[in-house]
């Protein structure tokens, strides 16, 4: 899709609402060098949305749709909870189709794509938490990695069931008391990344939403390297601030807390061999670019 | 405006995109003896099918396996195994929505493991063909044939028919893909049939000609945007419906379930044109009916023959859809029976049910035989039913202590 497939028909024009007007004007389909940047000067791919005051939730989605590299060709996948009340305010076409069940569906359609569109790029990305990701979906996360499926997997880790209430997930901290852990967690937090590594996947990443430009670097290479060589996956940490009693104000400083050295969120990043000649060619191929036009310029 | 067709030109696999009233009605068809698995393979082969997914389950494998083979000579877009039938069915939803025609098979468990799915396709408009090749759900453990998981699947907004013979088989799957994707219909298709019985065992079926194929799906056609990016992406809605406890939002809902099953009740007039009526009868001016589907209708024909040795006419109704269920036309086709006998292959009598919560003067119905677990039906013992409904002496099954 380019921007010419949503300009509207000039008759029409005055009755569209004004939201779609302002997408059509200002929003960032085709740019290239679309970033965190954006927000603020262009139109979001996120009308509004849904999630309480404050969510770091909201943050996230909008670092992450403001960073894909190919919106006007990116289907997203979805699943059940706080994230499938937001996604029907964006404006990238995506499914939810039932709870844990987002990587299957992703699967599906990545090679649906593909059949239909053998010449075109066309990136599918699954967003979801970590219920949906860890607990009820694992199987089918998994699975999807050990196929080498060629999409991103992000997972929203609020560390509980926020959208039901608070209970306890796989992501949890071990001892934290919640809804369904009544004497506090009993067994570890599941260490995702790790397993993800052992199962194929060519670039992970964990860490929180705190920075805008490094949610952009990571979201970017996870779309690029899943795009060409097999499955991606970013965990980022979305605090739930009404479960942790922390007010509207407090996210930010939580993921912060949450990111120090030592702590669960700490930066980490592996990138397979594969997946770091991809980004170098790409970081080459940029930098020449840049030479090209300054030496254009000149 | 210049208009172009697309019929007559090739696809992928060099077939010829035929129109598809004359590949099904009158193109050559070639006598040709398979078992019901193969028949399935040799009707996909023809379907021009985007994305398959497979996983093994007896009593299906051996056709879900077959269907690999047809995307290793290049007939099927894509093809790979899923991790079990929710998964398999998610896989066909994604691909489904993002604008394949789609293929898959189950069985018993299978279906029961994927039911979540299945409704989510229907309420997803999702035209998706699942063959369901019938067969126990209970434990102990059983592989043998059974019909029970039909009576779920027709809860589930899916268009659900019942196929008697091979041959019943190979055209309602490329019939199937017609009538499920047309605009006012764009419903998925569980396609059912008696394990074993019809999976298992040789038929003569008449092919069409394996150099046609239908034409290809168009997602465009769809009643619900293809998501694919090739549309515009408007937003939704303002409010996800999801949080919202308030009438709008119950409206919707309950509208969009209305609308789901009255996409089935249009698909009426699609599938009457293609299978040529819902239901097929014989002789209904019979003082007594066999009605039934699937494979009882065929033993129904047998006790049929057997009576008419005897001296005692019996008229045949078989079903071939349960959803949209035939109402009317099982009210006209009995309407002058005394005795309506339903033989089935499950413990519950599902068909018996629904006949008895449409059709008139319920007392007529007799619920049975019933045979499950996988038991065979013996044509003895349908006209044991119908003679013990008369008030006939019956001294037709030995060893019964009577």
């Amino acid at each position: 899709m380019s921007k010419e497939r949503i300009t509207i028909s000039p008759d029409l024009y005055d009755i569209m609402p004004p939201d779609y007007q302002d997408l059509v004007k200002h929003a960032t389909y085709g740019k290239e060098d679309r970033g965190w940047k954006d927000i603020g000067t262009s139109k979001e791919l996120l009308e509004q949305h849904s999630l309480c005051a404050g969510c770091p939730e909201s943050m996230a989605f909008r670092y992450i749709l403001a960073a894909l590299p190919n919106p006007e060709d990116t289907v997203m996948v979805g699943s059940t909870g706080c994230t499938s009340l937001v996604f029907p305010h964006v404006a990238i076409h995506n499914i939810h189709s039932l709870f844990g069940n987002q990587n299957a569906v992703a699967s599906g359609l990545k090679r649906a794509l593909t059949v239909r569109f053998p010449n075109r790029i066309k990136d599918v990305v699954v967003l979801a938490g970590d219920g949906a990701t860890v607990d009820i979906g694992l199987d089918m996360t998994l699975q999807a990695w050990f196929r080498q499926e060629k999409f991103t997997t992000i997972c929203f880790d609020n560390e509980l069931y926020a959208n039901t209430g608070g209970q306890e997930s796989g992501l949890m901290q071990k001892g934290f008391v919640a809804k369904m852990a009544p004497v506090g967690k009993l067994f570890d937090k599941v260490r995702l990344p790790e397993i993800a590594r052992e199962s194929g996947c060519h670039y992970i990443v964990n860490c929180t939403v705190s920075k805008p430009s490094l949610v952009e670097r990571v979201v970017r290479n996870a779309v690029l390297i899943a795009r060409e060589i097999g499955p991606t996956y970013l965990q980022l940490y979305t605090p739930c601030i009404l479960e942790i009693g922390k007010d509207s104000q407090e996210g930010l400083q939580e993921m912060r807390d949450a990111e120090k050295p030592n702590e669960r969120f700490a930066f980490k990043e592996y990138v397979s061999e594969p997946a770091k000649a991809l980004l170098a060619d790409l970081a080459a191929k940029a930098k020449d670019k840049k030479a090209a036009a300054k030496q254009l310029v000149s | 405006m210049d208009t172009t067709s697309i019929i007559g030109t090739k696809n992928r696999k060099e077939q010829i995109i035929t129109d598809p009233r004359v590949m099904m009605n009158d193109a050559p068809r070639t006598p040709s003896f398979f078992t019901g698995s193969e028949v399935i393979k040799e009707a996909v082969r023809r379907a021009n099918v985007d994305v398959m997914v497979a996983y093994p389950i007896t009593p299906q494998s051996e056709a879900a396996a077959l269907c690999g083979e047809l995307f290793a000579e290049g007939y099927i877009g894509d093809y790979f195994r899923g991790e079990s039938e929710f998964a398999v069915m998610s896989q066909c939803a994604g691909a489904a929505f993002g604008g394949a025609r789609v293929f898959t098979t189950t069985a018993g468990p299978g279906t029961l493991r994927a039911m979540e799915n299945f409704p989510m396709w229907a309420g997803a408009r999702l035209p998706i063909q699942c063959i369901v090749t019938c067969r126990g759900i209970n434990s102990p453990l059983s592989i043998q044939p059974d019909t029970i998981e039909i009576a779920y699947l027709m809860q589930t907004g899916m268009l659900v028919w019942h196929a008697e013979t091979a041959q019943d088989f190979y055209d309602w799957i490329l019939k199937g893909y017609m009538v499920s994707e047309e605009p006012d219909v764009h419903l998925p298709l569980a396609l059912c049939c008696d394990g074993f019985f019809v999976t298992h065992t040789k038929d003569t079926v008449d092919l069409t000609p394996v150099e046609m194929c239908l034409p290809p799906y168009d997602p465009y056609r769809s009643p619900v945007p293809c998501m694919d990016m090739e549309c515009p992406p408007v937003r939704m809605m303002r409010d996800p419906f999801v949080m919202k406890s308030n009438y709008i939002s119950y409206a919707t809902h309950a509208s969009w379930q209305q609308e789901v099953w009255a996409a089935a009740e249009r698909s009426r007039k699609h599938t009457i044109a293609w299978l040529d009526g819902l239901i097929e009868t014989e002789n209904v001016d019979a003082d007594i009916l066999i009605v039934a589907s699937g494979t009882a209708v065929s033993q129904g024909r047998e006790a049929i023959r057997l009576l008419a040795d005897e001296g005692i006419r019996v008229g045949l109704v078989k079903i071939k859809t349960l959803r949209p269920w035939p109402e009317e036309e099982l009210r006209e086709a009995t309407k002058r029976a005394s005795h309506i006998i339903v033989p089935e292959f499950n413990v519950i009598g599902w068909l018996a049910r629904e006949l008895k919560a449409t059709l008139p003067r319920t007392e007529r119905i007799i619920a049975g035989p019933r045979v499950c677990g996988g038991m065979t039906m013996p044509p003895e013992i349908i006209v044991e039913g119908i003679k013990k409904a008369l008030g006939m002496r019956s001294g037709v099954l030995a060893g019964r202590g009577s």
